[in-house]
């Protein structure tokens, strides 16, 4: 499968005085699974939206392949995507919600079958949407993004409301959209959620392009660091100077950035220095992504 | 367009909402038909019976439309308010991004409902009505060309008023707000308007230029009076007016609601 890439070129949106998304460029490439990451209010959505051509940019623009989305022939074949859990009229049954929009994307109704069930919700076909649970909707959402075997596939926050059953599910499937190579972009407002199945991560804050990368290279910036307790601090200190190592106070111990704590372990027992307290302080990719997304221009202290 | 227009037609009859304002709307019309053509037959001793002959059976079946028009004109406005009250409009535009076209196919998609909503509604109220006429009055002239001609033509407008409702949803696509606004024209502003403006002679004719004043001049026959003292319109001016409104409507749904970014 050639799927066509995304390109986010100088994207901006101006709400009145708040600029929702200002001047964000980006490219997500066939073959992967992109997070798109940021907490919530960052401007995910709206981007989104505007790659779908449901909001217009007020400058840059967004492309799906060569063209904008609505210059496609038939966009819903080509880029498959699920919004928001809620867009669904509730006095409609699963399987019509997807033969409504089986024409426009030039399915037949057992097309639609076939999708409910490749998303687990045959049982609940017949059963009206407005009795669905919201992890029931999104797998719903899934199967409308789903219905013509789109080469693209965006998903705005899939994981919400899915058990961890349908979380791990759902990994697994965006891993096989990957590997066949579509074009995948997942957001997200927590890494953790889909740290263990992404490749590529742009990480957005207050509409601004903070990082953008592959997963790996991400997680090189993350350093490892050790929380210790000593009888002799001093000893620590000169230990973690020699090793090339930095340490600071923290209340009554200290932490020793640049090392794991087996490392620092092993470096006082092999010098003889007595420790009370050995703890794993690593810098994690959760932190760093609440360090990338932390809003820029204010103390974070008085942030609070 | 096909496809557009499958869609819509789909999204109308997956849900329940359109049989069950048919199933009020037969009730409520046969119920009016036959109230409204009791005034015709039971006449106190001594006074004079406000329309005879085929005048009243006229009167009665136009109530289709006279009463009926708020029936087709929610089923309409509800085809594209649903769509933002619960958010369907977002994968609607996905499937289809050209707005206008998705106006057009919504427009065009309840014509067989608006039709079927005509057949029903012209059946209750004849029904209603028919009976008391034929037996006490003098008839129910359900043989006579004008009046079948004036029924077929209810069927048409009724149709015709589906079509306006969705045009209307599209300038006004809060749900509620529609549905009040329709009931409050149809049921007050309207009808005292007509009978406000047919006792001033300059303003008599403005009244028939009103999408109800139309919609009798198209059927050709009005409760508010005979043929004779309702200002009614030749019939393809009535069309004309009509689907001018529609158009209209669209127009500026098309350019306000419908151009407007979506979520």
């Amino acid at each position: 499968m050639t799927a066509p890439s995304l390109t986010i070129d100088g994207l901006t949106k101006q709400f009145g005085g708040v600029r929702a998304v200002d001047d964000l460029t980006f490219t997500v490439r066939p073959g992967a699974v992109t997070g798109f990451l940021g907490p919530n209010g960052a401007g995910k959505t709206t981007t989104l939206r505007m790659l779908l051509g449901l909001t217009r940019p007020s400058a840059g623009r967004a492309l799906v392949g060569e063209r904008e989305y609505a210059a496609h022939q038939q966009p819903g074949r080509v880029v498959g995507a699920a919004l928001e859990a809620s867009s669904f009229h509730p006095g409609r049954t699963g399987l019509a919600h997807l033969e409504v929009f089986a024409p426009q994307v030039g399915v037949s109704r057992s097309r639609c079958r076939q999708v409910l069930e490749a998303v687990g919700l045959e049982h609940a076909a017949g059963q009206r949407v407005g009795r669905y649970s919201l992890g029931m909707r999104q797998r719903l959402g899934l199967a409308t993004a789903l219905l013509a075997d789109p080469p693209v596939i965006v998903l705005d926050e899939p994981t919400n409301g899915l058990d961890p059953e349908g979380i791990v599910w759902i990994r697994r499937l965006l891993r096989q959209f990957a590997d066949e190579g579509r074009t995948v972009l997942v957001s997200s407002h927590l890494l953790r959620e889909v740290e263990a199945s992404v490749d590529e991560v742009v990480i957005i804050a207050q509409g601004r392009l903070r990082h953008a990368s592959s997963l790996a290279e991400l997680r090189t910036r993350a350093t490892p660091a050790a929380y210790v307790v000593a009888p002799r601090p001093d000893a620590v200190t000169a230990l973690a100077t020699d090793r090339g190592w930095a340490a600071a106070r923290d209340g009554d111990g200290l932490v020793v950035d640049g090392a794991t704590a087996a490392e620092v372990g092993a470096a006082a027992h092999a010098a003889g220095i007595e420790l009370h307290e050995l703890v794993r302080r690593d810098v994690d990719l959760e932190a760093l992504f609440f360090e990338l997304t932390r809003p820029t221009g204010t103390d974070p202290e008085a942030a609070r | 367009m096909r496809a557009a227009l499958l869609a819509e037609y789909r999204k109308l009859v997956s849900t329940r909402m359109w049989w069950l304002l048919l199933l009020v709307m037969v009730a409520y019309l046969g119920f009016v038909s036959a109230a409204v053509s009791a005034t015709f037959v039971f006449v106190p001793e001594g006074s004079e019976a406000p329309l005879v002959g085929e005048d009243a059976a006229r009167a009665t079946y136009s109530l289709v439309n006279g009463v009926g028009y708020v029936f087709p004109l929610v089923i309409g406005s509800l085809a594209m308010t649903t769509e933002f009250r619960h958010k369907t409009i977002t994968q609607s535009l996905l499937v289809e991004p050209d707005r206008t076209r998705f106006l057009l196919a919504k427009l065009l998609s309840v014509v067989p409902i608006g039709l079927a909503a005509g057949v029903v509604g012209v059946a209750a109220t004849v029904a209603g009505g028919a009976p008391l006429l034929a037996i006490r009055g003098d008839g129910s002239y359900l043989g006579d060309g004008d009046v079948l001609a004036g029924l077929a033509l209810g069927v048409v407008v009724v149709a015709l008023w589906a079509v306006i409702g969705v045009a209307f949803g599209s300038i006004l696509s809060n749900q509620v707000a529609a549905i009040v606004v329709i009931l409050a024209f149809t049921q007050f502003v309207e009808p005292i308007a007509r009978v406000v403006l047919s006792q001033v002679d300059a303003l008599a004719g403005v009244a028939s230029y009103l999408p109800g004043g139309a919609a009798d001049s198209l059927i050709g026959a009005s409760f508010l009076g005979s043929a004779g003292t309702v200002d009614l319109l030749p019939r393809w001016a009535a069309v004309l007016v009509l689907v001018g409104y529609a158009a209209v409507f669209a127009v500026i749904g098309r350019l306000t609601t419908l151009r407007r970014d979506v979520g």
